[in-house]
């Protein structure tokens, strides 16, 4: 029984994955399940986020797969009736949500009581001027700032502070909506733009070039109060959080300054009363040691995450410990488990988190970084020096690199390394290597870019190093010093202008290896029984010794796009069923966001880098029985061929046929030999014999460079000129570089097998489809299972090509398999052998579990069984999360390349529920009155205008677009013409878009994909920043309005999963 | 340049101090920042200082407003990696000219963790820092009277205030008189064998130093008379040994010592005074001690102040009548996390209300 008295707790959850809200929640949430659970509190939870542990069957007592606002909330406590809530472990999606609920009295009106940090401090830490009052009540310094609500206090506030000024919008996560201002037109332009997401903002002092800095505290409701954690940003003030390299503990602040900031941060939390965990930042001066207190984040944060996974001290399962009242000192020390909880991680090594970017994959976004996050992503590295850990670091982000220089790709060579260091791009830090290379001093490069000199001294002896390997002959001394500053083999190849295979050969030889260290959270003042591991070359003796044997699994990395938390969810279902039968297991990840390192997943956690270099040393030292490499996505599997020839055993399907599925050459005639369709390619060696194969497979053609050097790789050609203008971006196309150009398939439909097979044969599938036609893909498309419009005869034939194919590829483990389907016929687009993104959406709503079968096949064991995964009772569906507000001028138009950033799914009783609540889940919101309907091509307004008549029976009003209005008219729809907005003429659409009486957009373009610059992309634009909701895609609006007339009669009904499934 | 353990283990490195070699009492401290504080803490005399956090030197030293005492005082240091370029705005030098200059040895890039290991297991050993191949016994800082060496020669009074408080210089850390310095108060600094009972004062404090308790037999001494005069004491470190020796109490050595900044101590005073507040209250501590009192031998009327929430070790004592109290770990913290400062004000307030 909990401390509090407290029996059923409801857990708020993040929902989809977004940018500034990321795995890090599942992290948070699923610590705070086991901690309840241990204190015996049932457990509701409420995150449409499925591909999330958290959510898992057994974890929690109950799951609502549900939008997360405040009329679905209300409804689950309406029905749940929890006595707790917990706020703290969602992000600030759950933190804003709770705070509607209590604002509403939602949470009196059902006696609801708040467990952990009240509520009336997460709104003193979010309302900036109450925040800076309380500060000053105990005189700590604030950032000077002024709380706005209008354009003109704005102004006015800039003018009393002097330009350049920081802006910033209160309520947001990941600092939406802020940014450095220079002038005054340029702050009434950001301020209209917050304005409509945010009814206040903050003009505040701009504190360029301080040092940023950040504590997590926490604290017991005994007043208790300790700091688990520092870190420094080497990025300084100016460049957001999530943006920045982050190292723990800090580097450069003296004893003085470090606890003169810690003492800050207690003093600020105990006067503000947080129970539970924290992260407080500072802006540090590097000269005066003045400082301010930037924020407080009164909840588990992303950067709670990396401290957590930065000393090993689970940060989310004690701050739920302590909201169901119990005290620090009461609670033991998880690793070492006979210390106290209460007391302070001491580090003997450093680590460093590097941002993940992804914004090649959205055509004109901003690439510069700066106040607002646009990460998807982060990885940690773990080392004894500087050097090493930004190495590792680098090469942990999977993006071709190396290392901080000497990359076997060219794509790492700035043209214009200068700018890109004092306008940092999230190239920046290639861009110094460049400079440091070049010979530019530290002294320049800390004058452009603010980064301490300690910081860049550490580069520059990387780039000393490199020197020294250049051209010294290779001894032991001097390899083991490259080693050190975390130089990989495959660097050191080629420097030496050998192979990454010769120079390991070398490096054992010379008796140069790395050691195995523990991470104990007390520098080995006790002895600890830790599994929390990390290598390093600045050891002379392993901490461990060899264990039993085990299965080793590879994680999934940084997450992505396109590579995320799904990918974590399968791995930590691999690591729970090989414990299930008493395997040991030995997980090897460098993402700090995720589960599967949680420090009780599995027996041995390698906190590593998943290069073939790491693998192989960990595997050579573990000598494990086999290794997991098709639950981790696409970084792994590309492992799979060379650790099998470097004698590393791969459990299931073997290396040989999975590079079959993966080689296009191979899987094509694979295909062809089974007399499977697909659709016609090439792959061609010059721009000429491109421009020829297009003309014969006739436009459009899907084009894929191999080779690019910004924007996205991917793109769909409609004729000659936009071939050209495609190709001409690819900056090389030549042997090296091919580019594969193949046909594209109008008004086909995509359908998705996932499944296990074992030795061959097929043991379960689930068979799922997209809403949105082939084009969108499948990564952005809203995904329907079980299948509403496929016909049976398709089914079937899908079931056979598939069984054909796992047949040939021989098999054993997770598949998926994707088709085109045209009336009754179908062709393969894409075999992965290995679990796809949805296998946490096809194991929870079928019922079964895809990774914990297919492990079980993987191991050799019996899987076979009846599995009835296509005649369901019940229909789920999954949308995409979309984070374009976030990627500043990116045409929010789903596209060929992946563009979401996450997914949510949603169950209901018939399809029309679960595709709304889906729709909601993700973010979007029902249309009351007043839609924009803009539809390019005549087709598109003669198939919507049924549904477009539904809508307007049900009393909706349109307004429309002058060809688009002309056509509803005539077809007696009644709606109110806009003119577009380059005619300037009214009515017109910006005065409409920017008057905020829109409820919906529906914005189809005339050739679908095509991404011309017009009015179309500004409207789109316009949805997006003004938070108006928008439809795209025909299908999907077809979809949505049919979905909407019927829960109009029928209405929504919140039910758990187990009342589903 | 090479440190050699009692247990014949050899840590291989390079030099980055001063180039003599030196044997002393090889320690581990896990602090991640305060070099410059605790190399300069003269607790640490006699002994060959490891930290187990490897980049060491990152902020260089500043002035010497900034240290704990007028010089290095450890034997020599051992770090995992030196950082011969650093930066700070207050740093006027690197680490390795200042070890140079004070004739501290020191040795970077070797494996710490290792060592610390080897000495958590082995408990505190013997060592010895040296160049080349000459041969250096070990030897045993324990044996000598490391106190007198640290203390200082002559009394010295600081401020001018009507209060006065006798501050016993053990082998002192600057910060403890800096901390107690405050308008209305004089603070009189004596040597550690300086019979201060004949001293017109109104309170007493005890440093911390390094060392053997049982080797300061004329402070315990002077402790004891200072006993009959009933006025307010605060011991510190040592200070907690010295002032529970003088009860009566017995010490003992500590098989590794506790060196770090994170070490959470429990205030069960605060338990029993507070009924209501059943919960326990815990602080974040800074220590350096190899020695520690032995709580089954705390005579009649002394109870235990302070507990180390960890190992159970006595972390505190307090007199039961008298306001006699002192703590082992340092409530001036520098370097470390200053949690307990209050101890420091609340016997300002005592004195400044007599």
């Amino acid at each position: 029984m909990s401390k509090s008295n407290i029996q059923k707790v409801l857990l708020l959850g993040s929902g989809g994955l977004k940018i500034g809200q990321a795995g890090e929640f599942d992290y948070s949430g699923s610590q705070a399940i086991k901690a309840l659970k241990e204190e015996g509190a049932k457990v509701i939870l409420m995150n449409p986020n499925i591909a999330t542990v958290q959510t898992d069957y057994h974890l929690a007592d109950k799951v609502y797969f549900l939008p997360l606002t405040e009329e679905w909330a209300t409804r689950v406590i309406e029905k749940e009736r929890p006595d707790g809530i917990l706020l703290g472990f969602g992000g600030q999606t759950a933190l804003n949500l709770g705070l509607a609920l209590e604002e509403n009295e939602v949470l009196k009106k059902y006696q609801v009581r708040v467990l952990g940090t009240p509520v009336s401090t997460i709104r003193n830490t979010e309302d900036r001027d109450l925040f800076t009052k309380r500060l000053k009540e105990i005189g700590v310094k604030t950032a000077k700032s002024y709380a706005v609500r209008g354009i003109k206090e704005a102004v006015l506030a800039a003018d009393r502070l002097g330009y350049p000024v920081m802006m910033r919008s209160g309520f947001a996560l990941g600092g939406q909506g802020s940014g450095v201002t220079r002038t005054r037109k340029e702050l009434s332009a950001k301020a209209t733009e917050a304005f409509s997401i945010t009814s206040q903002i903050l003009i505040e002092e701009y504190l360029e070039g301080w040092k940023e800095v950040e504590y997590e505290v926490v604290r017991d409701g005994a007043d208790n109060c300790i700091v688990v954690c520092n870190m420094e940003n080497l990025d300084p003030m100016g460049i957001h959080t999530g943006e920045s390299m982050v190292v723990a503990p800090s580097q450069t602040l003296s004893n003085e300054e470090y606890h003169r900031l810690r003492e800050i941060a207690i003093r600020t939390i105990r006067h503000l009363g947080v129970v539970g965990e924290c992260n407080i930042q500072y802006a540090l001066h590097p000269q005066s040691g003045d400082y301010r207190v930037i924020e407080v984040n009164a909840r588990l944060s992303r950067s709670s995450a990396l401290a957590s996974k930065a000393t090993g001290y689970p940060l989310a399962f004690i701050a739920a410990k302590l909201a169901l009242g119990h005290t620090l000192p009461e609670l033991k020390n998880a690793v070492t488990k006979t210390t106290t909880a209460c007391f302070e991680p001491a580090l003997d090594y450093l680590v460093l988190k590097m941002p993940r970017w992804d914004l090649s994959k959205f055509e004109n976004a901003a690439s510069h970084i700066g106040t607002e996050m646009k990460s998807v992503g982060e990885v940690m590295a773990i080392g004894r020096s500087f050097e090493e850990v930004l190495q590792k670091a680098i090469r942990m982000l999977s993006i071709g690199a190396d290392g901080f220089t000497a990359h076997r790709s060219g794509n790492f060579h700035i043209e214009q390394y200068m700018k890109e260091i004092k306008e940092p791009t999230p190239r920046r830090i290639f861009a110094i290597a460049q400079a440091l290379s070049l010979g530019v001093s530290v002294k320049k490069i800390h004058h452009l870019s603010r980064i301490d000199l300690w910081f860049l001294e550490k580069m520059k002896h990387i780039i000393q190093v490199e020197e020294r390997v250049k051209k010294e002959k290779i001894t032991a001394e001097l390899l083991r010093e490259a080693k050190q500053n975390g130089f990989s083999d495959s660097q050191i190849a080629v420097l030496t202008k050998s192979t990454e295979k010769k120079v390991r050969a070398l490096r054992k030889y010379l008796r140069v290896f790395p050691s195995v260290k523990q991470i104990d959270t007390l520098a080995g003042e006790f002895p600890a029984k830790t599994n929390y591991l990390y290598l390093t070359y600045h050891g002379m003796a392993h901490d461990i010794v060899r264990d039993k044997k085990g299965v080793m699994v590879l994680g999934s990395g940084p997450y992505c796009i396109g590579s995320s938390v799904e990918f974590d969810w399968s791995n930590v279902q691999v690591l729970k069923t090989l414990k299930a039968h008493k395997y040991q297991t030995i997980m090897i990840n460098s993402n700090p966001e995720t589960v599967s390192t949680d420090y009780d997943m599995s027996d041995r956690l390698y906190f590593e880098e998943l290069t073939l270099e790491r693998v192989l040393d960990i595997a050579e030292f573990e000598r494990p029985i086999g290794a997991v490499v098709s639950t981790g996505g696409q970084i792994p599997n590309n492992l799979a061929l060379s650790l099998h020839r470097n004698g590393v055993r791969i459990l299931g399907t073997h290396p040989e046929d999975i590079d079959r599925a993966e080689n296009r050459q191979t899987f094509s005639k694979l295909l062809d030999n089974l007399g499977i369709d697909q659709p016609m390619w090439a792959e061609l060696t010059t721009r000429k014999k491109a421009i020829l194969t297009a003309e014969r497979l006739g436009y459009p053609v899907l084009v894929r460079p191999s080779y690019v050097l910004s924007g996205s790789a991917m793109s769909v050609a409609f004729d000659r000129e936009s071939l050209v203008k495609f190709l001409q971006r690819a900056a090389d196309v030549s042997t090296d570089h091919p580019i594969v150009i193949s046909k594209f398939i109008e008004n086909a439909r995509e359908i998705e097998i996932d499944g296990v097979a074992s030795c061959g044969e097929l043991v379960i599938y689930a068979i799922t489809e997209h809403v949105e036609n082939a084009g969108t893909h499948s990564g952005d498309a809203t995904v329907v299972l079980p299948p509403q419009r496929t016909y049976l005869e398709t089914i079937r034939r899908a079931k056979g090509i598939t069984k054909s194919i796992i047949k040939e590829l021989r098999i054993t483990g997770p598949f998926n398999i994707q088709f085109l389907a045209k009336e009754n016929h179908l062709q393969v687009i894409e075999c992965n052998v290995r679990a796809s993104r949805s296998f946490p959406f096809v194991s929870k709503v079928t019922g079964y579990n895809f990774i914990d079968i297919a492990t079980r096949a993987l191991l050799g064991k019996h899987v076979k069984g009846e599995y009835r995964t296509v005649d369901l009772d019940y229909v789920a569906v999954k949308s995409p999360q979309f984070s374009y507000s976030r990627i500043k001028g990116a045409d929010p138009l789903s596209y060929v390349e992946m563009a979401s950033t996450g997914e949510v799914a949603c169950f209901g009783d018939s399809y029309a529920e679960a595709l709304l609540k889906s729709m909601l889940a993700a973010g979007f919101r029902l249309p009351k009155k007043h839609i924009l309907v803009s539809l390019g091509k005549e087709e598109n307004k003669v198939k919507l205008l049924p549904s477009l008549r539904k809508l307007s029976s049900l009393g909706f009003d349109f307004f429309a677009t002058e060809h688009t209005a002309d056509f509803l008219r005539e077809n007696s729809v009644v709606c109110e013409k806009v003119y577009k907005i380059h005619t300037k003429r009214n009515p017109n659409v910006s005065n409409l878009l920017s008057h905020g009486k829109l409820d919906l957009i529906i914005n189809i373009p005339a050739v679908p994909l095509a991404r011309e610059s017009n009015d179309g992309f500004v409207i789109r634009r316009m949805a997006v920043d003004l938070n108006i909701p928008l439809i795209t895609n025909r299908q999907l609006a077809e979809a949505f309005i049919i979905a909407l007339a019927e829960i109009k009669e029928r209405g929504f009904h919140a039910k758990s999963l187990d009342e589903y499934v | 340049m090479k440190l050699t353990l009692e247990d014949k283990s050899v840590f291989e490195g390079e030099s980055f101090g001063a180039s003599v070699s030196v044997a002393g009492e090889v320690v581990f401290a896990t602090g991640m920042t305060g070099y410059v504080e605790s190399l300069s803490d003269p607790s640490y005399a006699g002994q060959i200082l490891v930290c187990t956090y490897p980049l060491i030197g990152n902020y260089g030293v500043p002035e010497r407003r900034f240290f704990e005492s007028a010089k290095a005082q450890v034997a020599g240091l051992v770090v995992g990696e030196y950082s011969k370029k650093y930066s700070h705005a207050k740093a006027k030098e690197s680490l390795g000219e200042w070890l140079k200059h004070w004739r501290v040895p020191a040795l970077t890039g070797v494996d710490t963790r290792e060592i610390t290991k080897t000495l958590r297991t082995r408990g505190v050993m013997l060592g010895h820092l040296s160049e080349g191949k000459e041969y250096l016994g070990f030897y045993n800082p324990n044996t000598e009277n490391l106190v007198a060496r640290v203390s200082c020669k002559k009394k010295i009074a600081y401020g001018k205030g009507k209060r006065v408080i006798v501050v016993v210089d053990c082998g002192i850390k600057e910060n403890i008189l800096r901390s107690l310095s405050r308008s209305g108060i004089t603070l009189i600094r004596v040597p550690w064998d300086y019979d201060f009972t004949n001293e017109k004062y109104n309170g007493l404090v005890i440093s911390n130093g390094p060392g053997n308790p049982e080797a300061c037999v004329p402070t315990i001494a002077h402790i004891k008379k200072a006993f009959e005069s009933g006025k307010p004491i605060l011991g510190v470190c040592l200070g907690v040994q010295l002032l529970a020796l003088a009860a009566g109490a017995k010490t003992y050595k500590l098989p590794f010592g506790h060196r770090s900044q994170n070490q959470p101590c429990l205030d069960l005073a605060k338990s029993l005074r507070d009924r209501e507040a059943s919960f326990p209250r815990c602080y974040i501590t800074s220590q350096n001690h190899g020695y520690a009192v032995d709580e089954k031998t705390l005579p009649k009327g002394w109870s235990v102040w302070f507990k180390n929430a960890n190992d159970g070790s006595v972390e505190g004592i307090r007199h039961k009548k008298f306001p006699w109290r002192a703590v082992q770990f340092h409530p001036e913290a520098s370097p470390g996390p200053t949690d307990t400062m209050w101890i420091f004000h609340n016997f300002l307030e005592e004195i400044m209300n007599l």
